[in-house]
């Protein structure tokens, strides 16, 4: 369980536009990438001092892959950070203002208080 | 020593800047009524003719990041940069600059400290909506000096109620010890009740109104007391995964003092989440 690392994996996406476009084409080539790549950078250290313990769990990995927010959610990923990167790959292919994000609410909708644990 | 010229306490929606610039088609129906509304709440900060604004608001995951979480931290800089590319994005903000007042955030840092706040620090600081969004409904024209003072409502463990009260009547007795003949806005934005990320998103009102009933009148009549019996941490989670946002309202409360009514209060019940809008004078204000 590395709840830590799924919302680095959100949150390095979500603030580049070019790895949010590739992620949106190619979710499990840019969840494996970055795995191998990126999952060990320190945000604010150069790449020698790079941690060396991070990997994602078999379940986190298969979610990411698979653009499953619904599956985020239930592994206690921050509802914030899964809300604004999803909106982002998705919420242009809905004709409608919000109907994604109205979407994404009815997907989770047999969900009622408490939510999985969002600390990490 | 430094006048108070006005505390206010709102809410930050980002759509806002979108919504209110919109012609056509693209106009919302609810736009008119909410630019209205903006419109006169803009104006209590204009009568209090401010030099500086020191403005609460928090970090949503931008600058600030889990490998280094500070609880409250005040920026002190010559200049911010403001807004970040999903802040363009997703709300269509433009990017601003806003001047920073060095001398008062030095100030802020080094007693605030003294007084039992380990406050962090950031010298290069680029801020979030949660603080242009109160510059584009209050002040756009950006044109005054600010303090940005930022607190962790986002990432638990977060500090507990309580302390987001003491920190906001510190700043009060802080900036009111302040040497300068300068008159200070403090501003804080902060959520009612709201859900991002859950079920219960983007519903036609704003996820618990019952919540946001009782949040607008311990507000307005600072009911500091019933406010910290009826919130905690753990409770803040049923009206809405995001609603620990609530707390900033806590600190402008603090700010504000127990039991002082506020001067102007205005609400507006859009979709996905309740508008509401406080000025308090403490020394009062000029007629309109």
């Amino acid at each position: 369980m590395s709840k830590y690392l799924v919302n680095k994996f959100l949150y390095s996406i979500d603030r580049d536009p070019d790895l949010v476009e590739r992620y949106r084409e190619d979710p499990r080539g840019t969840v494996t990438w970055w795995e191998a790549e990126q999952a060990n950078v320190i945000l604010n250290c150069p790449g020698l001092e790079r941690s060396t313990w991070l990997a994602f769990s078999d379940t986190e990995r298969e979610v990411l892959a698979t653009h499953d927010y619904v599956g985020l959610f239930e592994l206690g990923a921050h509802c914030f950070l899964s809300l604004t990167l999803f909106i982002a790959l998705f919420e242009r292919d809905y004709a409608e203002p919000l109907a994604f994000q109205r979407e994404y609410a009815a997907r989770l909708s047999h969900w009622t208080v408490p939510y999985p644990d969002i600390a990490t | 020593m430094a006048t108070i010229a006005a505390i206010i306490a709102s809410t930050h929606h980002p759509f806002y800047y979108r919504a209110s610039t919109a012609v056509g088609a693209d106009r919302p129906p609810f736009a008119d009524e909410w630019v209205a509304k903006i419109h006169a709440f803009r104006e209590t900060l204009t009568r209090a003719r401010p030099d500086v604004l020191v403005m609460v608001g928090s970090d949503h995951f931008h600058q600030l990041w889990l490998d280094n979480m500070p609880q409250f931290l005040i920026g002190k800089a010559p200049l911010y940069d403001a807004n970040w590319y999903n802040e363009e994005r997703e709300f269509g903000l433009p990017r601003m600059m806003l001047r920073g007042d060095e001398e008062l955030s030095g100030y802020l840092l080094r007693q605030g400290i003294d007084a039992g706040f380990d406050l962090a620090f950031s010298n290069e600081l680029r801020i979030d909506h949660s603080i242009t969004c109160p510059i584009i409904t209050l002040r756009p024209a950006a044109d005054l000096p600010i303090v940005p003072i930022y607190t962790n409502i986002f990432a638990p463990p977060m500090p507990q109620p309580k302390r987001f009260v003491e920190l906001g009547r510190t700043i009060r007795e802080l900036v009111e010890s302040w040497p300068s003949d300068k008159r200070v806005a403090v501003i804080g934005t902060g959520h009612l009740s709201l859900e991002l990320g859950g079920p219960r998103q983007f519903g036609p009102h704003g996820p618990d109104p019952e919540f946001d009933r009782r949040a607008v009148e311990w507000i307005a009549s600072g009911d500091l007391e019933s406010a910290l019996a009826q919130v905690s941490l753990e409770n803040l989670w049923e009206p809405g995964n995001a609603t620990h946002g609530f707390m900033d309202f806590m600190l402008m409360m603090g700010v504000a003092g127990p039991n002082v009514k506020a001067d102007y209060t205005d609400t507006l019940d859009l979709f996905h989440t309740m508008e509401a809008y406080f000025t308090w004078y403490p020394n009062g204000v000029d007629a309109p």
